[in-house]
């Protein structure tokens, strides 16, 4: 029996995947890899059916925004935990905001489903391979991704409130 | 189950009834929708629309300081809004690294497992309802609104309740709370045999609800499946013991486990637990240790008001809470809770700035919603209706 720890996962996922891996870190104790989206399906796949580490469960899905990086605006976060270890990893996946576009993981995950949906309805990551890729959470007819940073929380018209005194 | 689906399946589709099950039907417990294909009274096929109450807490989210969060968990499951505030006060006290006093995390244990309580009662009650046995559900209801005084004793609200700070509680319990505590330990336990004797061995609730939507382990975990859902196909994940907050360590109780996942393993599973909570919060009052109610932060924990009048310190830290003009670690954060009915998560990217530069909410119901369609297929309309009451979806969760 090996001692399954954030070390452990790594050198496996380095041995497996090389230089796929860009950077690796342990936020409060949770592994983090930044990983290729051109193998996201080999990598969840490999820890799917790793003999040691089983990390069948997806936990969660889930998009993000940054702006200012060019070249890698629309990140994908998935956080995958083995109920068998008790040991979670996050991986996070970046692309450009032209055409963000990732492998589905609904090929492993019935509940990848709904949470790349709402992660396409938000940001707009088009996942290839998704059974029904259409919004889930906002009206069908919309036509921006509310989530993005460029998009203030109320109507940027409006004259009556002024909130740049608490730093809105 | 799929050999009724064979036995059913018809040549064509205009030999299909198409039903709308929703937004506002009276037998779904808040707004869903769910397009059925009916082969009489058959189900053959079903498409969930959800949306219907979303709110885009998460956008809003990213505007506010994160005491104002608290207010936004609130209306995810408003059936245990305490569970979700502690869990979002516990993601906050771990991105900044504090650790909380020992009476804070008892505190907390009792008033999350109160929160479970009411959820669970409200859930079981309602699937009794649903099979046509209201007895039970407006005596259960009573004792829900008894928690809800407690609540109210320690916060001063009762459904959305907005409880504690970052840091800890606003308030000790008072002796009125404890008073309350005790009662309700003391008289709710006869008061749920009763009901349970209502229901539990009753031969003609087993009859109607056993292997009714029902789901395999396996598939379960696929469909990401947390809390009472999952355990009741037999899989003994549970927040409280793999990975414990709040002292949970602490308390001895025990994870019930069903084995075929149905309606009725769904039902006994929150009884089950209903009674191992009640465990919990006797070992966490009769365990109550001395000390503050509070952790030591005061850029997040607000003074008393009679500091903040009279008290230089107090008023500055006053002003900076208001204004939310507070420090945070950059960093991102993953903590999760054992909610109502699952392990609900808050991922939070922090980049230093006054509101979280990323908030996401990992909800159990919305995860564990979209395997409804496979657990219904082949089965009748009315054993839809109580798949999805024996599931707890709670729409403001699901929608967000």
């Amino acid at each position: 029996m090996v001692n399954i720890d954030n070390e452990y996962i790594l050198t496996e996922i380095t041995n497996q995947f090389g230089d796929k891996v860009y950077r690796s870190y342990e936020p409060y104790g949770l592994l983090t890899i930044e990983f290729d989206k051109n193998n996201i399906k080999d990598l969840l796949s490999f820890l799917y059916n790793h003999q040691e580490l089983q990390m069948q469960f997806l936990t969660d899905v889930c998009g993000t925004h940054y702006p200012d990086v060019k070249g890698k605006e629309i990140g994908v976060i998935y956080h995958i935990h083995s109920l068998i270890n008790n040991v979670r990893l996050r991986v996070k996946c970046y692309m450009p905001i032209e055409n963000p576009s990732i492998d589905s993981a609904t090929f492993l995950f019935s509940s990848a489903n709904w949470q790349e949906r709402e992660t396409f309805d938000f940001y707009g990551v088009n996942f290839v391979g998704h059974p029904n890729l259409k919004r889930i959470l906002n009206a069908d007819e919309m036509d921006y991704f509310p989530m993005r940073k460029e998009y203030p929380l109320e109507d940027g018209t409006r004259t009556d409130k002024d909130d740049s005194y608490f730093g809105r | 189950m799929i050999e009724s689906l064979e036995l059913n399946t018809k040549s064509k589709d205009e030999d299909y009834n198409i039903l709308n099950l929703g937004p506002t039907h009276p037998a779904t417990h808040g707004v869903f929708q769910n397009i059925l294909k009916m082969d009489g009274e058959i189900i053959h096929d079903a498409t969930s629309t959800i949306g219907y109450i979303h709110r885009a807490f998460e956008k809003i989210a990213e505007h506010r300081p994160f005491y104002q969060i608290t207010p936004l968990t609130d209306r995810l499951n408003y059936c245990s809004s305490p569970i979700n505030n502690m869990g979002w006060h516990m993601t906050v006290e771990k991105l900044l690294g504090v650790e909380t006093p020992k009476r804070v995390d008892y505190m907390r244990v009792i008033i999350m497992e109160l929160a479970r309580i009411a959820d669970h009662l409200v859930c079981n009650a309602v699937i009794g309802v649903d099979t046509g046995a209201l007895t039970g559900f407006t005596y259960m209801f009573q004792w829900r609104e008894k928690i809800y005084d407690i609540y109210e004793q320690v916060c001063g609200a009762r459904l959305t309740t907005n409880i504690g700070r970052i840091g800890g509680l606003e308030r000790d319990f008072t002796p009125e709370c404890i008073r309350l505590i005790r009662e309700f330990l003391n008289d709710f336990p006869k008061y749920f045999d009763e009901f349970a004797g209502l229901l539990e061995r009753n031969r003609i609730f087993m009859d109607r609800i056993i292997n009714v939507g029902p789901i395999s382990a396996e598939r379960a975990l696929n469909y990401g499946f947390t809390g009472p859902n999952l355990r009741a196909a037999g899989v003994d994940y549970d927040v409280r013991v793999m990975n414990p907050y709040s002292s949970y360590q602490d308390f001895d109780f025990t994870i019930p486990l069903g084995t075929q996942g149905d309606t009725y393993d769904r039902f006994m599973v929150r009884q089950y637990e209903i009674r191992e909570s009640l465990k919990i919060i006797t070992q966490a009052l009769e365990n109550l240790p001395e000390g503050k109610f509070f952790a030591d932060v005061p850029d997040f924990f607000l003074p008393p008001k009679q500091e903040v009048y009279n008290n230089m310190e107090a008023l500055i830290f006053h002003f900076k809470i208001i204004m939310g003009e507070a420090t945070v670690p950059v960093g991102e954060v993953y903590h999760s809770v054992e909610g109502g009915n699952g392990e609900l998560g808050f991922y939070m990217v922090s980049d230093g700035g006054r509101a979280p530069y990323r908030l996401h909410f990992r909800r159990p119901c919305f995860i564990a919603y979209q395997a409804y369609p496979e657990m219904i297929k082949g089965s009748m309309l009315s054993d839809a209706i109580l798949t999805m009451s024996s599931m707890n979806i709670i729409a403001g969760e699901l929608d967000a």
